[in-house]
């Protein structure tokens, strides 16, 4: 199964959200994140979903969002062509000893230490999905609390002139 | 003008020009019922007997009338009554508007009397549904409604307004009529492309849907076929659009088709699919349908296309449209050799039940059926085998003279939907072929048709079990007949005559001629109860995930 992003634009009123999930739900599309906000124009919201599934999934997960009324308008954004965010934050308890390891762990990925206590320690990374895969499973071989993902935003590039 | 909530309501509907719907009262929709009383001499109300008929009727009338059906229930069990309505008018994609009042908007969240979020209940199941919280919005909101609901592919709409904005006051101005949104403009390269594909045919098969009901081709449908030579088969959705005595016109495909509308798109190089949507009812079999072919898909819908079975060419627009445009792009041309192949298919292999006019049975009876009626004449069925025989035998002819439940296969749908056909078109004669099984579902609707003075002929086809899962018990599950045979002691001429109807019963053809003549003769709904024997099956069969190389004839 891929991983594909698509990105919505909605009409930004009560219910939309249930509206777009529940037609997922329906169709059994698997959503593996989904983040939703309200662009600058508050009027209209921007939904960005990442789905599980195969081409026939893509073209239909495209096809039946457009057919929402409230829908403006739905892509499929491609890695390569667009800027593409997510944000993790990890809580890891551990000694003063293991919490220093985690310390250079971080460093490496730029990951940065937003709180400290005597039991644990909370470390937020931002990045390109795979970056956040990647520390994410290597921060697994210590003892992680509690940790959150806030799924991918994400924006098209322009294409650059003459390149 | 300064009008109340209820008011707008009703002014917007007749603003569309709906002067018709179909409903029941309760405590939240008191305020739009104080307001019909008022409108009584313009907005005829039509009072059912529970709200899935008032649903099912405002289908029945789109489909027998091609406008915008419109019910009214009130919030809570009212609005839920509906659903199983909407979601049928939702997936045979049937223009619909379902009006709920909902509790005030004090008491929404707080789990109060007769409070269900309807909107979320019915967002998989409507085109769209609207909340409207404030007074300001309503009459928009209803010509949106209306815009929505019969644009593209039609579909059902739900309002729900809370009592306290039907009652609250606000400007209001009329506005013409709201028409459906420009239809999607042809490709010409997708077109050329497919005339091409037409041209270079030699053995191509047409299979239409109910798009070209909405989308109004018949006539064009007809014309296109005879120009190009082109046999043409359809869905259930597609009955009535093409003459069945029509040499091109092969009939109805799928399951229960003829056997040699199913080989002739199994042996075809080119399926041309116009505003039908390839469910498992008719391609049996995912990955083994026209798989000789090169199929080309016509939908205004694009979700659609490759959703079912993946096509080599598809063109998005309304059937009209795209039969319009192609009609000058195609040869007039001949296509004897795959014309007289079919027709030693018709004679060699489709199925021909024997007849026997010492008892009833079912395919006489549709005949018989078809043959005392007109051509405008409606039949609106239930579901389950008499469905099919009705499907197979009563030769509707016109479009919007067969309506039922093809997508959701709503047991219960026959006898709202036929109400509504019947208010819609008066002059119309409407038979609503139903069976025991489906019509105790429904059957209490009978005293709207008495209370309207409707007269609609009722046809049980009964046959004492639940026929169409007896017949699968039959064949697939050793005769174990699990809560089929129920062994009902109901006497349907008791019941009629119950409801202030006429009952008539009959268990031979002659009997059956003689009931129907009486029955079309009444002044009023007539029920008759048609017994014929159990053991009847529907035939030809296709089980599921099988193709018509598979099929069962006996």
């Amino acid at each position: 199964m891929e991983k594909y992003i698509i990105s919505a634009l909605v009409q930004n009123n009560a219910g939309v959200l249930a509206r777009v999930s529940s037609l997922f739900g329906r169709r059994g599309f698997n959503i593996d994140s989904l983040t939703v906000s309200p662009t600058v124009d508050r009027t209209v919201s921007r939904i960005t979903i990442v789905v599980l599934g195969d081409e026939y999934t893509l073209e239909q997960v495209l096809k039946q969002v457009r057919k929402l009324e409230e829908c403006i308008e739905v892509s499929h954004i491609d890695e390569e062509e667009a800027f593409c965010r997510e944000l993790a934050l990890i809580k890891i308890a551990g000694d003063e000893a293991e919490r220093e390891s985690v310390r250079e762990v971080c460093a490496l990925y730029q990951a940065e230490v937003v709180d400290s206590s005597k039991e644990s320690i909370i470390v937020r990374v931002s990045g390109a999905p795979s970056k956040i895969d990647t520390f994410l499973s290597i921060i697994d071989s210590f003892h992680v609390v509690e940790s959150s993902r806030t799924g991918i935003t994400a924006v098209h590039k322009d294409k650059k002139d003459g390149k | 003008m300064k009008l109340n909530g209820s008011q707008i309501v009703i002014e917007t509907l007749l603003e569309q020009g709906t002067d018709t719907i179909f409903g029941y009262p309760g405590g939240a929709a008191l305020n739009i019922y104080d307001e019909l009383y008022k409108y009584a001499d313009r907005m005829r109300h039509v009072l059912t007997a529970h709200e899935q008929g008032a649903a099912h009727a405002a289908d029945g009338y789109a489909r027998a009338t091609g406008k915008v059906g419109v019910c009214l229930a009130t919030s809570g069990p009212g609005a839920t009554n509906l659903v199983t309505g909407i979601a049928t008018a939702f997936m045979d994609s049937i223009p619909m508007i379902a009006i709920t009042a909902n509790v005030g908007t004090s008491l929404i969240g707080r789990d109060s009397f007769q409070e269900i979020y309807i909107a979320g209940v019915t967002m998989p199941i409507t085109k769209h549904n609207f909340v409207v919280r404030d007074v300001n919005e309503l009459a928009d909101t209803i010509r949106k409604a209306y815009e929505i609901a019969m644009s593209d592919r039609p579909g059902p709409v739900l309002i729900d307004i809370p009592k306290d904005v039907t009652a609250s006051v606000c400007e209001f101005e009329h506005k013409p009529a709201v028409q459906p949104r420009p239809k999607p403009p042809i490709q010409h390269d997708q077109l050329k492309k497919m005339a091409e594909m037409i041209n270079e045919s030699e053995r191509p098969v047409i299979l239409f849907g109910g798009g070209v009901m909405s989308s109004n081709a018949s006539e064009l449908l007809y014309q296109f076929i005879h120009r190009t030579d082109m046999p043409a088969c359809h869905s259930l959705m597609g009955i009535g659009a093409l003459d069945p005595a029509d040499p091109l016109n092969l009939g109805l495909i799928g399951m229960h088709g003829w056997v040699s509308a199913g080989r002739a798109v199994d042996k075809a190089d080119l399926v041309i699919a116009l505003g039908t949507r390839f469910s498992d009812r008719v391609a049996t079999k995912m990955g083994d349908f026209a798989s000789r072919a090169k199929v080309v898909q016509v939908d205004i819908d694009p979700s659609e296309v490759n959703k079912n079975i993946e096509v080599v060419h598809s063109v998005i627009g309304d059937a009209y449209d795209v039969l319009e445009a192609l009609m000058p792009l195609v040869d007039r041309t001949e296509h004897t050799a795959w014309r007289e192949q079919i027709e030693t298919w018709k004679t060699r292999m489709d199925y021909k039940p024997k007849d026997n006019d010492a008892v009833l049975r079912p395919h006489q009876l549709m005949r018989k059926i078809n043959e005392l009626l007109g051509a405008d004449d409606i039949v609106a069925t239930d579901v389950g085998q008499h469905q099919m025989w009705a499907a197979q035998f009563t030769g509707r002819r016109k479009p919007r003279t067969f309506l039922t439940s093809g997508g959701l296969g709503t047991m219960g749908y026959g006898y709202g939907a036929a109400i509504g056909a019947q208010v819609g078109q008066p002059n119309k004669r409407v038979v609503h072929v139903t069976g025991d099984g489906s019509f105790h579902m429904n059957l209490q609707e009978m005293c709207t048709a008495v209370s309207n003075n409707l007269p609609v002929i009722t046809i049980v086809v009964n046959n004492s079990v639940l026929g169409m899962v007896y017949q699968w018990q039959t064949s697939f599950y050793g005769k174990r007949y699990s809560n089929t045979d129920p062994h009902r002691k109901t006497d349907f001429v008791k019941l009629a005559e119950a409801f202030g109807a006429k009952g008539l019963r009959c268990d031979t053809l002659a009997g059956f001629e003689a009931c129907m003549k009486e029955a079309l003769e009444a002044d009023g709904p007539v029920l008759i109860d048609a017994r014929i024997d159990k053991e009847e099956r529907v035939l030809p069969f296709i089980p599921g995930g099988e193709t018509v190389r598979n099929v069962i004839l006996d």
